[in-house]
């Protein structure tokens, strides 16, 4: 924990920030490059044709819609028991870029179910679980930005994160639960054929890489506005 | 590299289109709010 409050400081984060940005942003790129270009050099599946390549943007959206919901869970827990200075900022950080990527399985999920299942849409437990995720990240977007004051703002919000985080294990274990529409899990169980799971991972990597890109630009985005808030109100008193 | 996408082109397309767009976007707007954010705090330094 020491660690964490050593490394983690806005000042420190700044610095390190700043110093790693250019190689996460170019390991993105090279990422979702090589990811794309391996997307379209693999042949169609035997049974689901073309729409596998669906699969190399659904699957690594649904994957960092989780992970992104996970981090704000962690840091509203930071935030909320050891008060850590920049928890809440990275928190309220990672909303967006969430619900984004939460939005993007939704839809690449609709497109895909369409061909294979008949429907774009089913109320079954994954998906009605990853519809309820993004609901989550709009309630908890909407909260930060009705309470006024920062402090409570950052505690209800915190509390909020830490209730829904119980969505995510849900989502996870949904196809295991309930019977749906939804394929079971297959990236672990090994039932992917071998020749997709090469752009899958790299797909997944870059998706991976770019929220972490793009959360250490709002973090650093929230830093600074707190500086020029606290200047602001400097030059009032 | 296969880019004949029959006969599911018609989801395939759309669905790498809305991310390519959505993606960019998000990149756009956590570039352009770092911006607005540093030169809005360097205009009230300077004016401290």
């Amino acid at each position: 924990m020491n660690f964490l409050f050593r490394y983690a400081n806005p000042h420190q984060f700044m610095r390190l920030s700043g110093a790693v940005l250019p190689f996460a942003a170019a390991a993105t790129a090279l990422c979702l490059a090589a990811g794309l270009y391996l997307s379209f050099s693999v042949p169609p599946d035997y049974q689901q044709g073309t729409t596998v390549t669906l699969m190399f943007i659904h699957v690594p959206a649904d994957v960092v819609a989780e992970l992104a919901y996970g981090a704000i869970a962690v840091c509203s827990l930071l935030s909320l028991v050891w008060r850590h200075p920049l928890s809440d900022a990275a928190a309220r950080a990672a909303a967006p870029l969430g619900a984004v990527f939460t939005a993007l399985g939704l839809i690449t999920g609709a497109l895909w179910g369409k061909p294979m299942w008949g429907t774009y849409w089913v109320w079954d437990a994954r998906l009605t679980s990853f519809l309820l995720l993004l609901f989550l990240y709009l309630g908890y977007m909407a909260l930060w930005n009705a309470i006024e004051d920062e402090t409570r703002a950052a505690r209800a919000c915190a509390v909020l994160a830490l209730v829904g985080v119980v969505n995510i294990p849900i989502i996870k274990f949904s196809v295991d639960w309930w019977s749906t529409l939804h394929q079971g899990e297959s990236i672990m169980s090994g039932k992917i054929a071998g020749v997709y799971m090469a752009p899958l991972l790299v797909m997944m990597l870059g998706y991976v890489l770019l929220f972490l890109t793009l959360w250490m630009v709002r973090i650093r985005t929230m830093i600074l506005e707190r500086r020029a808030r606290s200047l602001m109100q400097k030059g009032l008193q | 590299m296969n880019f004949d996408m029959a006969p599911y082109g018609a989801y395939i397309w759309p669905a790498y289109g809305i991310s390519a767009l959505a993606l960019s976007g998000l990149v756009l707007w956590a570039v352009a709010a770092w911006h607005r954010a540093k030169s809005r705090l360097a205009a009230l330094e300077e004016n401290a």
